[in-house]
């Protein structure tokens, strides 16, 4: 059963980190959505959110591939965890005098922002859930839509700390040595 | 102290414990060269053609368990290495390519040699690192040795500009690897373990199947415990073959392809398979959804990517083997399966894959038996990709570990020579003997300067029957004997050993066969047998592609009948 999963990772930030993670999902032909990263809170360190499609067996190997990569630190899949996921999107859509004030209704239903206005065309800036940019798209498509861009879902699973919740007062840098049983943390399964 | 880039490159080596590197030496790579001779303890073996360095640190480090290091120049110097280096990925071989890239001011224009290795090799490497600063030398040769050996082994890249290699800073070798993102699980955890050990407890028809993963993680008196303990079979994968003692009265030879009838009709028939150190990769299972319909799956790997990617697992334990058999054992009981094991017996006995058929000419797998004859068994031999391959797997009695070397994952013609090299550097008290096709011998035929150069006691064994074997072989079953493109003309491969000084005869009749393996292991330095074999010979049993590994064609069996 397909649907769509939002896979949450932190990586550290060297050079061609992006490039080895984009080149793992292409060789292993996942479907991918949309990968958004950027800085956090810690410097040297990124938070991608990549959604991608598939079964669930499917995903958990994509997981798994992408765990592999050594400067991926944590991924984890946050789907399951009805989290908050937001996009955003520009639309450069056409607009006559006589479009225009219907466009400016649909806006306000949907709570984007005009952030520039020309003779015959306007730029709105809506957030939102994936499904509300994609109505509001659909609905601005009739209007003639000049040029768009989508910055892809970006997301945070609901509650306490999630899985890559870095502890305050606690070192990210773990150092590697002989681990023993006790000392090592045991995988997930 | 202050030392140069180059110092500080192989006073890293060197505390990693690296003792030989295989090179080609080139422009970007002189300040290098220039240093090395310097470092005693780092022996260089200069090769005739990078892929022959990759290859050759390859097999040194299955044979040795250490790191293999293969250097190389920018440029074509580091694309003649990616063939070694995908190799390697697929065989799960600790390799460290070091290769030199123009100075850091021309990175980015074109310049001569310039190539972005890093970014052709991302995804053939577990790890690279362009290093573009003197300062931070010494960390990236610590944690790419580190990464290339720890969990799943694997190769790592460094890229080495020229004036870092010219440039000095203050040197210490940095104790501790920081790398927040690598963590091998290497304890299973102890629920799983437990699940297991019930599973193998109750089970009625259990098999082993144990993979490379053993032999990586040194888990041979864990794994003969589990088989003996618990008396279980065990079948090997290609690349396990010697993990598990195959004079052993439990060991029943190897599954897939072009494995043993009675392994593949084990896995078929199990209720119970315990994979240790395997990834079920498709040359093993035949068609996956076919794939030992009776079994439960308890699957130990370090890779957790690997479990469930192409069999579904009922019992997933990720850890090293070493240390999960470990608690596996004491909590698996001591058990008999009389019925099962008979069965097995009974099937070895209808499908005797090591049966060699009367023939006036000579056949490959004869060649291999009267290796085996010769060497009892005490040599490791070292093969190429093809027919040959197969017969050296088949009908030879692997008893020691990393006694079988070749190419499995990526089934790369051309391994044999360099790899030859590379295990008698890394043995050179053991007997090696390189099983060669005529094609896969004259892709990396230049090696054989190496071999003279170092001086190096291989016996060379070139199976020459004019074709491109196991290509003719498809040819042959699955389009009619069209054949194109696989009939080679070949040079007379006794001049060729002649002319790089290497002594050599030519056998085309039987009964020279084993004087002349005599002659080879008795002379001292390389030696180059060519062996005219029967031209259309094929490789059984043979399970095609997309059948179930128990529907395997074999060719047909006078005990089988007899015993009707």
């Amino acid at each position: 059963m397909d649907r769509r999963h939002i896979l949450v990772a932190l990586v550290q930030d060297r050079p061609g980190v992006l490039n080895r993670i984009a080149s793992m999902l292409r060789r292993r032909n996942f479907n991918i959505e949309s990968i958004a990263v950027g800085h956090i809170e810690q410097p040297g360190l990124s938070r991608m959110t990549i959604v991608v499609e598939g079964d669930d067996a499917s995903v958990e190997q994509v997981r798994k591939q992408l765990d592999k990569v050594i400067e991926v630190i944590r991924i984890a899949d946050i789907t399951g965890e009805s989290p908050v996921a937001r996009e955003m999107a520009m639309v450069k859509v056409k607009a006559t005098p006589s479009t225009r004030s219907e466009i400016i209704q649909i806006v306000d239903i949907f709570r984007a922002n005009i952030v520039d206005v020309a003779p015959d065309s306007l730029i709105l800036v809506v957030t939102g859930t994936s499904d509300k940019v994609d109505t509001l798209i659909e609905l601005l498509r009739g209007f003639g839509i000049r040029e768009m861009s989508r910055t892809g879902t970006i997301a945070l699973p609901r509650g306490g700390p999630g899985p890559l919740t870095i502890e305050e007062n606690k070192p990210l840098r773990r150092v590697v040595e002989q681990a023993t049983p006790e000392e090592e943390n045991l995988p997930d399964w | 102290m202050i030392k140069t880039g180059a110092e500080i490159l192989c006073e890293c080596l060197i505390k990693e414990g690296v003792e030989v590197i295989f090179g080609y030496p080139g422009g970007v790579l002189l300040p290098l060269y220039d240093t090395i001779p310097r470092y005693p303890q780092l022996r260089h073996i200069l090769v005739r053609h990078e892929q022959g360095a990759a290859h050759a640190a390859d097999a040194y480090s299955r044979v040795t368990g250490k790191l293999g290091v293969c250097l190389a120049t920018s440029g074509p110097g580091a694309t003649n290495l990616v063939t070694g280096i995908a190799n390697a990925y697929l065989d799960s071989v600790p390799l460290l390519a070091i290769t030199g890239q123009v100075p850091t001011h021309f990175i980015g224009k074109d310049a001569f040699q310039e190539i972005d290795i890093t970014g052709i090799t991302v995804p053939i490497t577990k790890y690279s690192q362009l290093v573009l600063d003197v300062n931070d030398l010494a960390k990236a040769v610590r944690e790419a040795a580190y990464v290339a050996q720890v969990g799943r082994p694997g190769p790592v890249l460094l890229d080495i500009p020229r004036d870092v290699f010219q440039g000095i800073t203050e040197f210490s070798y940095p104790e501790k690897v920081d790398l927040p993102g690598f963590k091998p699980k290497l304890f299973g955890h102890p629920t799983q373990v437990k699940k297991a050990a019930d599973l193998v407890n109750s089970a009625e028809r259990p098999v082993i199947i144990a993979g490379r993963g053993i032999n990586i993680s040194r888990a041979f008196p864990e794994l003969k415990e589990l088989a003996e303990n618990a008396q279980i079979p065990v079948v090997t994968t290609f690349l396990g073959i010697g993990c598990f003692p195959e004079s052993h009265v439990l060991s029943y030879g190897w599954l897939g392809m072009h494995g043993m009838g009675y392994a593949n009709k084990a896995v078929h028939n199990a209720d119970l398979l315990i994979a240790v150190g395997m990834r079920f990769d498709d040359r093993a299972t035949g068609g996956v959804s076919t794939f030992a319909p009776l079994a439960r799956v308890v699957h130990i790997d370090i890779d957790a990517a690997e479990i469930g990617k192409n069999i579904s697992v009922d019992v997933p334990i990720v850890g090293d083997l070493k240390n999960v058999l470990q608690v596996l054992n004491k909590q698996v009981d001591r058990r008999e399966h009389g019925a099962w094991l008979s069965q097995l017996d009974e099937w070895r006995s209808l499908h005797p894959a090591m049966e060699i058929r009367h023939h006036e000419d000579i056949l490959p797998q004869y060649i291999i038996r009267q290796i085996h004859e010769a060497t009892k068994g005490d040599t490791i031999i070292v093969t190429g990709v093809g027919q040959a391959q197969m017969w050296a797997a088949q009908y030879f009695y692997y008893d020691r570990p990393n006694s079988f070397v070749s190419s499995g994952g990526l089934g790369t013609m051309g391994f044999e020579l360099p790899g030859a090299i590379g295990a008698k550097v890394g043995c050179p008290q053991e007997t090696v003997w390189c099983i060669a096709g005529d094609g896969g011998f004259q892709m990396t035929v230049q090696e054989l300067a190496t071999m003279v150069q170092e001086d190096l006691d291989i016996n060379i064994a070139v199976f020459n029957n004019g074709w491109l074997g196991m290509v003719r072989q498809w040819q042959e079953l699955f389009y009619n004997k069209r054949y194109f493109g696989t009939q080679l003309y070949n040079p007379d491969f006794v001049k060729i050993a002649e002319a790089y000084g290497i002594k050599g005869v030519k056998v085309s009749k039987k009964i020279d066969v084993r004087p002349a393996i005599h002659k080879a292991m008795e002379h001292k330095g390389p030696f180059l047998i060519e062996f005219i074999v029967e031209p259309e010979e094929n490789v059984y049993p043979f399970v095609p592609p997309g059948k179930t590994i128990a529907e395997f064609l074999e060719l047909p069996n006078p005990a089988a009948s007899l015993k009707k």
